[in-house]
This record gives structure tokens, sequence and C-alpha cells, in this order.
């Protein structure tokens, strides 16, 4: 933003909307007829105030370029810069600033001054855009007269297949908002073309996808742990398996963006839960260059590819917080990366005691790719509010029921050999003496939420697991 | 509101999109005829018609309903999914 070239003397500023600008145009009219070489800018009427030969800053251009707060706003000018600036209405102050006595006779003492329009809502952005220098450095497409915005970006492979908001100037400078980061800060890069990714482009996609402003801290954080070495979001974006990122966000920011971690938690409905993990397959779709049919080569694929993310249920929850779980302090918003395919139901509805139902979980977790794979995926658990009243009861805690899955899934080599149970899918044949664990020791997550009726919990099966395939990793979310 | 999008991608393609790649030879190639409905335009087509066909072009030929109107979804899909290319004549 630059200042504007103002005339000498006093400049004010006004506009005929608000009361104070009203109250005082007497006494604008008392300083012309003083002498003072007056200028009045109007943001709204052009005729206000009358008689005064107001300049008309209807476009707000000079108000934007004073980076005016309040209406009126009086300013000393000097060669053309301001030297001086009140604001609202203060007789006092206003003799004072202007050398002219007994200003506004009959009128209150004081009156408070009103917002400037360039302050309005939405108001800012659009000035910023059209006046200020940008400090935005995409590339601008302008889509042709009779083109839809919203079919621009369907056309120039923008999307996920669902329309996005279109990404104006506007929306994508009111999303960096949400970041302390600076537009051109890389956060990640990012598989798997490996590109710098700066905050700037992140906004952009997070916008398209449906994100507000504050879950672009949220939006980033997930970014950057997908694009580790240990997530490997390259394998995972290439690989036939049908697995993409599942993001848990765990802590005080689940609630400060209005996630959802109750009814529905793993479905639709709620914004947060919906656009952050969109934003993030989004940036990998566009900036990545992984392109489903191009470089995503998934055999089936899965919904969740659309975007996955949802929030941990810690209030209700009978265990410290997942992320506590992975090292982040208590009190602290973080998102985990799971290289997740979709969820799938474990119906108990008999089990009254951690025991039983801890065997229920074992037998449906070591049909996870297939009941005679072992030692090759991970597992999410979500375990529901009915569920883990069980484990609350008990006094189970999180590491316990960990501990308890894998002794329930350490399985005879027997069975999991090729051939054996008439299915030659299974582990190698040398393997047949022994036993396997199903999951590796640091493979089981454990998460809590989810309605608070219903005797039901989710597994969400990985892709590979691993040194070979990807490992969870979870990120603290920064400002 | 600004009309003016940014970019999302990492800006490695040119932003003006490229023409779909050109047939080179025409024998073997099928090229559908659209026909807009604007008078004499089939006397246009049928010329075409003939010189295509003697380079070895199969024509498929496609009309639409008005030319007042943008050609139905389901003549457009049929030409992008049963030809290699497409003329059509625009005016009278």
């Amino acid at each position: 933003m630059t200042a504007p070239t103002l005339p000498d003397g006093i400049v004010a500023v006004v506009k005929r909307d608000c009361p104070t600008c009203v109250v005082v145009e007497p006494v604008l009219r008392q300083l012309r007829e003083a002498g003072a070489a007056l200028t009045v800018y109007t943001q709204d009427d052009p005729a206000f105030p009358a008689g005064l030969d107001p300049v008309d800053d209807t476009t707000l251009e000079v108000s934007y370029g004073l980076d005016l707060v309040t209406v009126p706003t009086l300013l000393r000018v000097q060669d053309g810069r301001e030297t001086a600036r009140l604001e609202g209405w203060l007789r006092e102050a206003w003799e004072e600033f202007t050398g002219v006595r007994e200003l506004g006779p009959g009128l209150p003492d004081f009156r408070p001054g009103c917002g400037s329009r360039t302050l309005d809502p939405g108001v800012a952005d659009e000035l910023a855009v059209r006046f200020g220098a940008s400090r935005l450095r995409s590339r601008r497409v302008e889509p042709a007269e009779a083109e839809d915005e919203i079919e621009a970006a369907f056309d120039r492979g923008w999307t996920d297949g669902l329309p996005v908001v279109p990404p104006t100037e506007a929306r994508v400078l009111r999303m960096l908002d949400g970041t302390t980061r600076q537009p051109d800060e890389v956060v990640a890069v990012v598989p798997p073309d490996m590109v710098e990714c700066t905050a700037e482009k992140v906004a952009v996609n997070a916008v398209m996808a449906g994100c507000k402003p504050e879950y672009l801290p949220v939006v980033i954080a997930a970014l950057q742990a997908v694009c580790t070495d240990e997530f490997n979001g390259h394998g995972l974006l290439c690989t036939t398996y049908s697995a993409g990122p599942v993001l848990v966000v765990n802590g005080p920011v689940r609630r400060s963006i209005g996630m959802n971690s109750g009814v529905n938690v793993l479905g639709q409905g709620t914004r947060a839960n919906a656009t952050i993990g969109r934003a993030v397959q989004l940036v990998i779709q566009n900036m990545g260059g992984g392109r489903p049919g191009g470089i995503d080569r998934a055999t089936l694929g899965n919904p969740g590819k659309v975007g996955f993310c949802f929030a941990e249920d810690e209030e209700g929850s009978p265990w410290p917080s997942f992320a506590s779980s992975r090292g982040i302090p208590e009190g602290r918003s973080a998102v985990t990366a799971f290289a997740g395919e979709g969820p799938r139901i474990v119906v108990d509805q008999l089990s009254r005691t951690p025991e039983s139902l801890t065997r229920s979980f074992a037998a449906c977790l070591r049909t996870v790719a297939h009941p005679k794979l072992a030692f090759l995926f991970d597992a999410m658990l979500v375990v529901s509010p009915e569920h883990a009243r069980v484990y609350r009861e008990a006094g189970w805690s999180r590491e316990r029921l960990v501990d308890e899955l894998g002794e329930l899934l350490t399985l005879p080599g027997s069975e999991l050999v090729r051939g054996a149970d008439g299915i030659a899918e299974g582990m190698p044949e040398f393997l047949a003496t022994g036993e396997l664990p199903k999951l590796r020791p640091e493979g089981l997550l454990v998460v809590h939420a989810g309605g608070r009726a219903g005797l039901f919990s989710a597994i969400i099966g990985s892709w590979v697991s691993g040194e070979t395939g990807s490992v969870p990793v979870t990120r603290e979310v920064e400002t | 509101m600004s009309r003016v999008l940014l970019d999302p991608t990492a800006e490695r393609e040119p932003a003006q999109r490229p023409r779909s790649p050109r047939l080179g030879a025409l024998a073997g190639r099928k090229v559908a005829l659209l026909d807009i409905s604007k008078p004499r335009g089939d006397v246009f087509l049928d010329r075409l018609e003939e010189i295509l066909t003697a380079r070895g072009a199969t024509i498929r030929r496609f009309r639409k309903p008005t030319f007042a109107k943008n050609a139905p979804v389901d003549v457009r899909q049929e030409i992008a999914s049963t030809c290699d290319a497409v003329i059509e004549a625009l005016a009278d």
C-alpha cells in the first residue's frame, strides 16, 4: 500500500452513513468559512457534505492508502504527506488541531467516530487486491468472458471431481489471514514431483477445498506430516493399493475450528472435517502432480481419498489423547497422518467385559488386508464411546488394550503360510513353525471417536507398513 | 468480485491450454461432419464429405436440431466417443 498524495492543509475523511460525520458537518463548514485550507473526502455519498465540494473517494482508494480506521478523521498535511491525525469528534482536540476556536457551538463536546468503510466485512481484502501491491505470486488465470469460474476449474484439471470454490485473490488473502506464515514461505516439498510448496499455494488449494482461514494451520501441519520420508506420501500415491492419507486431529484446535469427533465422525456433514483432508489431497494433486490415473495408480481407491480427516473425542475418552500417546504434550494441537483405506465396522453388541470385546476386535483386526497376511499392514482402531465404556469401567488403559490385542494377534505360522486353509495367499513356507504378530508393535493406533449411542467401532487398515511402506507421522499444529 | 483466479498448480504447464493433437493423415480416420441446421450447410458438408472420403477418411454425419442452441449433450458425446475429428459447418 502506498500513501496517497494529499492537498496541503487540513483533510477530513467522512461518510454520510456515520452519525458523527453528520454531526460535524456544520463544523467542517465553519472551518471552511474561517479560511482553513480544508479538503473533505467522502467515502459513500459523493454529495456529502453539501456545499463543501467533497472529493469522491467512494472507490476507497485514498482511504485505503491512508489505512483509515475511523471516520471522521482529520489529517494535517504538509508537502502532500500526513503529519498528524485526529479521529472522531472532540471539540477541544479539533480546536487545537485546526487552530480555529469555538467550533460547533451547540454540539456535544464528544462523539466517537464510526468505522471506516475500508474495514467493512469483505471490503478490506477486495481493496488489498485492487489497490495494494499484491503479496501473492501465483500465476493469474482469467477465465474467458462466457466461461463459468467453477467450470473453468474443472476444465483446467484443478478439481478432484467435485466443484471447487474459485480461488480469487481476495479469498486467498483472507485464507492467509489464518496463518502467521508469509505467503512465500515454503512449508513442504510435495510428492510425487517434489515441488516446493509455499503457504500461498496451500492457501489457494484450501480455498478451493472450501476451508475457512482458521483451518489453514491444520492443513499445513497435515501436509507436512504427509510430505515426510517416513510417511512416504509418494509411495502411497503411486501404489496400486487403495489407501490415502487419513488425518486425525487432536488438541484445542479441534474445538476452536469446530471439528466433529462425535456422531457420524467418519462421515459427511462437518465443514472442517470435510475440507481439511480435501485441501491436503488437492495440494498433492495440483502441486505435487499426483493425479488419479496419472501417477496415482490405485486399482480401486476409496471414497476417503477425496479427503479423510476427523478429530478424536478427547473429552469423552477413557484414555489420554491419541496425540499424547504419540509424544505430543497434552494441551497442544496435532495432526497424525496414517496411510489408510476406508473404515469398516466392528459390530459387538453383547460384550460387557474387556476380555470379550478385545477378542472381537482381534478377530476383526486379523482380517486387515488378508487374514493370512501378518506384519505387513498397520491398523487404526476407532473405538466408539459405548465400546470405550467397557474399558473405562474395567480400568484398562490404551496400552493394556494394545498389549492384549498384540497377544491375541500373535498367530501360529502354520495357519498363515501359503496353501494353509486351501488358500494360496499367505506368508512364506519357512514361517510355518513359529508364531507371527499380525501387526507391528507400534502398528496399532487406537483413537476414541464416534456418537454416544451404538456398540460399533471401526477398523481402518493401512497400506504396507513400516520401512517398506508408510509409517504414521504426527505433527504439531503451529500458527 | 474479481474474476481473476490464482493458479493452484506448480505452474509447470503453460497457462494457455494446448490444442488437441492434430490428426496427421486422414486415411483411416473417422471424421464427424456437424450440420448446425443453417441453410445450405448440407451443400457445404456434402462437398467436404466427397473430398475427405477421397482422402481415405470415414465420414459420420451429425445434425444439431437448431443452430440457435448448443449441440445436445448426446450428440457431443457421440461425436467425442466415436470420431477422431469434427468439422462444423458454422454459418450460411
